[in-house]
């Protein structure tokens, strides 16, 4: 006997990030998921937007990390709201779902936040099945990986809204392309914008802080 | 890494969808549609799926899997065609706006009962 299912296996995580869409849209927060690989340099991007961007952009963020409180702990030097998420002590999930940003978002006094960032755990693969409730998503891709990471995770390149290259300041020293980095985003997603940047030395950030304000602005009307 | 999570939701999803009444029920096979363009790897979705099926009544389950290809609609001069590599550019007017049709699905399509 055949039974007819038709079902959409991630439909729960879907839904959840629906109402969750709605409930950001209620509270007037902006929400951005930022992805990428581990190392690429996520947090200290996010250190430094944090500087430029605050007080003058309210943020909140919520750190996924399958261990260890160390990126929370520097995010929090920049005197914004952070929470940690660990999925598991010992090697747990490798992205965060809808449900877990739910319970974590409302720890935040969400009537005072603009902009709530959650920053995914480091892998260029799973998080980019997992609609959280975001407005948009950023990928960090650094210069000390291949160029043609773009053409391998091609799903998350083509769901981001806008990328970030990091590390150009090691550019002299690596035979990277960072122009050919460049076309293989676009490649995958013809029009995004992609902001070559230094985290480190903070080079390259204002056309990124730009791309930020505009699109928190145009939700936001606090 | 999330097949695991995905295995366990697409046995919860098929338990569920057992009618009640039937004496000791056996899923003899079970159909799958998997976009190109989702991120399953479909031996770890295997492998996760062997192992959370143990002493249900998915045991010995097939796992049938049709991959569906990534269709792409072309917004400016409506010209559809099968993405192939992961390059989003129409073939006909060079438009970038698209919009995918297909390529991302992790559905499950029915399950097959013993009788």
């Amino acid at each position: 006997m055949e039974i007819n299912i038709q079902k959409r296996v991630l439909e729960a995580n879907e839904n959840e990030s629906e109402r969750l869409k709605k409930f950001f849209k209620e509270k007037n927060v902006f929400v951005l998921n930022v992805m990428s690989s581990p190392g690429s340099g996520k947090t200290e991007t996010l250190v430094k937007t944090l500087n430029r961007i605050m007080p003058k952009i309210r943020t909140a963020v919520i750190v996924g990390d399958i261990c260890t409180t160390n990126d929370a702990d520097r995010l929090q030097s920049t005197g914004a709201d952070v929470t940690q998420i660990n999925t598991d002590k010992f090697g747990g999930d490798c992205h965060l779902a809808a449900h877990l940003i739910e319970s974590t978002a409302k720890e935040f006094d969400l009537e005072r936040i603009d902009l709530l960032i959650v920053e995914n755990i480091g892998n260029l693969v799973c998080p980019a099945e997992f609609d959280i409730g975001e407005d948009a998503r950023t990928v960090v891709l650094s210069v000390t990986e291949g160029e043609d990471k773009p053409l391998k995770y091609p799903l998350m390149f083509r769901l981001a809204h806008s990328a970030i290259l990091n590390k150009i300041d090691l550019l002299p020293y690596l035979e990277f392309d960072v122009d050919e980095a460049e076309n293989n985003i676009k490649e995958v997603n013809p029009n995004i914008p992609v902001f070559r940047i230094s985290a480190t030395k903070e080079q390259g950030f204002d056309p990124w802080i730009e791309w930020l304000e505009k699109m928190v602005f145009s939700k936001i009307s606090k | 890494m999330h097949e695991l999570g995905i295995a366990e939701k697409i046995v919860e999803i098929a338990l569920a969808s057992i009618p009640e009444g039937i004496e000791n029920p056996k899923v003899e096979r079970m159909n799958l549609r998997i976009g190109k363009f989702a991120s399953v790897v479909e031996d770890s979705l295997r492998f996760c799926f062997g192992i959370v099926v143990k002493d249900t009544p998915l045991a010995e389950t097939e796992l049938i899997i049709e991959n569906v290809p990534v269709l792409v609609h072309c917004n400016k001069c409506n010209f559809e065609w099968e993405v192939d590599d992961p390059i989003f550019k129409c073939p006909e007017c060079h438009g970038t706006d698209l919009e995918m049709l297909s390529g991302r699905e992790i559905d499950i399509d029915s399950i097959e009962l013993a009788d």
